[in-house]
């Protein structure tokens, strides 16, 4: 006879199948069998946070960094609606995640028992799939489900909900963990039509005015050699969208910055003066278009995208390719290789040499005349320092343009932050999620004073176990991009947008057992940063006073094309 | 334009919440839909009327396709097909007067009647949108209705072309 489990040990037993090595969670009532198990064994370890949302950033943030599905683990009710906001955010981001939610008993399931919340139905809108695990022999099954959606087509995060019961420790099943996941309603396409594929390379290579329009697809399908070769192939100029920033590095002398509403005046010029635009794996979201009636007119739109909802949704593209961006890339490349046609060489000088003057406007330029310090500036240094190797993970405001703009990340994965959703809180636990992942490697969290209140608590969970992440937070004692709107286009008012009675965060991060350093002015700036990067078995946190004047440019005018743009205060390009 | 989506989903719980979710998430309308088993006890079909402009309907197609426990789907507008709803309507017929007009009302658009009370009749009919409304209008211009159950639109396409696994 086969060696019987009961179901905690079955959930235990599958995710050590799916090769999980950690667990963001906390546990609770319905989970507690779950726990029993996963304390009786060591392949996997569980990280326990402060806060359940903390546990989904976290796990969010060891997926983007290692491109791994991340396992969250929370109890019925209060565990799971907690939840709600990292299943959005890695839901808006497609990133990998199972959250393995614990429920009531199935017999009380709609009574409203003690801790009972309907976790599928909240979540429903912001998941991939979610399962309600209603026996435990079916547990390795729908977990090797959950897996496989999770990190296939077009990821994202997926719910599985165990109600107590199934997970009784005095019942026992047998173990069958499928080999292989086939399901008749889902088969996401891989590879490009040929016939889009040639008509995308007759586009490509008749192009007088080329871009590539590169997004988190890159980052995600892992294909960032692939886009690099295609871009030197073509000569090709590359905007990269905040979800694809290293997909093509930022030092490349064909990358023109980051696109969109803080985006470079070249990439947004590049983009409306295209004749053809190459999408790879972005999808022309409100933040990159601006008015989508004045967007690029003139372009010849190729799309290529896994997921087809995302073509033609904003945008009509013209020449749309749906598959696996690795496939089509490969498709494209060797199409483009066999062509007799080649790309019209004069043109394309004439194309860079615009391209060049629009550079040379120096979009990213900042004023250090004051004495007060410039967040930019911190970023640049930190940027220095680093040799731009570190991980950067971000939260949500200026702060985040800031680091995006100001930090070329040679790599994918180095840059994390939440660009569908915004979520501010998500920079610190993310952050800490890489360093699981990369304990030797140098993981910054580049935060505010604003964001960085919002998952604070998890500095505990550092110390717990020795997350020494450097959090950096660019103090303007305001929410500075609510701010910065409040100035362009509400004269100035700042309703709610000024932080008073902030915590002395020195003081804070001392009471959670780590080392707090407060910069006031810009004369400190250098010895402190010195002295923080110089700390590696501590985690240290800079508490930056900066320029709460500063504002984000350049910045796209509303309801404008993709490059009517403010360049300074008053600064129109 | 008005359009008719027919839907082959896993015949699992769940499964219609997450169709009805996704309308509403994205604020796509539904005008009419049902739902029920097929000849494979594993799919349910859904038949959704809905409307909006290409570019929304062209979403909304994609959107569907997408749910993970959705097999196929299918634009019944785009194609020969043929679509039934079926009407149940009591309404009152407390004299001959009454009663001799609901008849012949019932009688002209092929409607019947399937029971009646002592103030009232209940009526049946099969048939597509126009006609129903169509026999309502005649309905109501004879007597009062008391009480109007419509099953929404289901629909097939014409001759041998089949929407099943």
């Amino acid at each position: 006879m086969n060696e019987q489990f009961n179901g905690s040990q079955l959930v235990v037993k599958a995710l050590q199948a799916l090769k999980v090595k950690y667990i963001f969670g906390y546990p609770g009532g319905s989970v507690l069998d779950l726990y029993d198990a996963l304390f009786q064994q060591s392949d996997i370890e569980h990280i326990l946070v402060r806060h359940e949302q903390a546990a989904t950033h976290m796990a969010d943030g060891f997926s983007r960094s290692t491109g791994e599905v991340g396992v969250v683990l929370a109890t019925s009710g209060p565990g799971a609606t907690n939840c709600v906001t990292g299943i959005a955010t890695a839901y808006m981001d497609s990133i990998p995640m199972v959250v393995l939610s614990g429920q009531v008993p199935s017999n009380l399931i709609g009574d409203d028992a003690f801790q009972e919340t309907d976790i599928v139905g909240c979540s429903r809108p912001i998941v991939k799939h979610s399962f309600n695990c209603r026996n435990a022999s079916e547990i390795p099954y729908v977990l090797a489900k959950a897996f496989y959606l999770a990190k296939t087509g077009r990821p994202g995060p997926v719910v599985v909900e165990l109600p107590k019961d199934i997970l009784n420790p005095n019942q026992y099943f047998d173990f069958n963990m499928p080999s292989e996941i086939e399901m008749r309603t889902y088969n996401p396409k891989v590879k490009g039509h040929p016939k889009q594929i040639k008509k995308a390379v007759s586009a490509i290579l008749g192009a007088k005015r080329l871009v590539i329009y590169s997004g988190g697809g890159i980052i995600l399908s892992d294909t960032s050699a692939q886009l690099t070769q295609l871009v030197e192939s073509l000569n090709a100029p590359c905007t990269n969208t905040l979800m694809g920033l290293g997909g093509l590095s930022g030092t490349h002398p064909n990358f023109l910055g980051m696109l969109g509403m803080h985006g470079t005046l070249e990439a947004n010029k590049a983009m409306a003066n295209a004749d053809v635009i190459l999408a790879l794996g972005a999808r022309f979201d409100d933040r990159v278009t601006n008015n989508v009636q004045k967007f690029c007119p003139d372009a010849t739109i190729v799309h290529v995208d896994v997921d087809p909802t995302s073509i033609s949704k904003t945008v009509r593209a013209h020449i749309p390719v749906v598959g696996c961006l690795a496939t089509v890339i490969e498709q494209l490349q060797d199409a483009i290789d066999a062509s007799k046609d080649r790309i019209d060489r004069g043109a394309q000088e004439d194309w860079w040499y615009q391209i060049t003057k629009w550079r040379e406007q120096n979009c990213l330029s900042f004023d250090t005349a004051g004495e007060k310090i410039k967040p930019q500036e911190v970023v640049r240094k930190i940027y220095d320092i680093t040799k731009g190797d570190a991980y950067v993970c971000s939260d949500v405001g200026q702060h985040q343009m800031f680091a995006a703009q100001h930090y070329p990340f040679k790599n994918p994965r180095q840059w994390i932050n939440s660009g569908g959703l915004g979520t501010m809180g998500f920079g610190l636990p993310a952050a800490m999620g890489v360093k699981v992942a990369f304990p030797l490697k140098e993981v910054l969290c580049v935060t505010g004073d604003g964001s960085i209140q919002m998952n604070i608590q998890e500095l505990s969970t550092c110390l717990q176990y020795g997350l020494n992440v450097k959090i950096i937070s660019l103090n303007n004692r305001s929410l500075g991009m609510v701010r910065q709107w409040q100035d362009m286009m509400y004269e100035g008012r700042h309703s709610s947008s000024y932080m008073e009675s902030l915590p002395d965060f020195v003081a804070l991060a001392q009471a959670y057992g780590h080392i707090g350093i407060r910069v006031d002015s810009r004369s400190e700036l250098d010895a402190a940063l010195e002295k923080a990067f110089s700390i590696n078995d501590r985690l240290v946190f800079l508490d930056i006073c900066v320029d709460e004047s500063e504002h984000v440019y350049p910045m796209q005018i509303k309801l404008g094309a993709v490059d009517d743009m403010w360049l300074k205060k008053g600064v129109q390009a | 334009m008005r359009r008719i989506l027919a839907i082959l989903l896993e015949n699992e719980p769940g499964a219609l919440s997450r169709i009805v979710g996704l309308f509403s998430q994205r604020a796509y309308n539904i005008d009419s839909l049902t739902v029920g088993t097929t000849d494979d006890q594993t799919l349910s079909r859904i038949t959704i009327t809905t409307h909006g402009d290409d570019r929304v309907v062209e979403q909304i197609t994609k959107q569907v396709n997408k749910l993970v426990d959705v097999l196929k789907v299918l634009d019944l507008t785009d194609m020969q097909h043929i679509e039934r709803e079926l009407l149940l309507v009591k309404v009152y017929a407390r004299d001959e007067q009454s009663r001799a007009a609901v008849t012949r009302v019932c009688d002209v658009f092929q409607g019947q009647i399937i029971d009646m009370g002592k103030q009232s009749y209940t009526l049946q009919m099969v048939s597509g949108k126009e006609k129903i409304e169509s026999f309502l209008d005649m309905l109501r211009h004879e007597t009062d209705i008391i009480e109007v159950v419509r099953s929404g639109t289901v629909g097939i396409g014409r001759g041998d072309k089949a929407l099943r696994n």
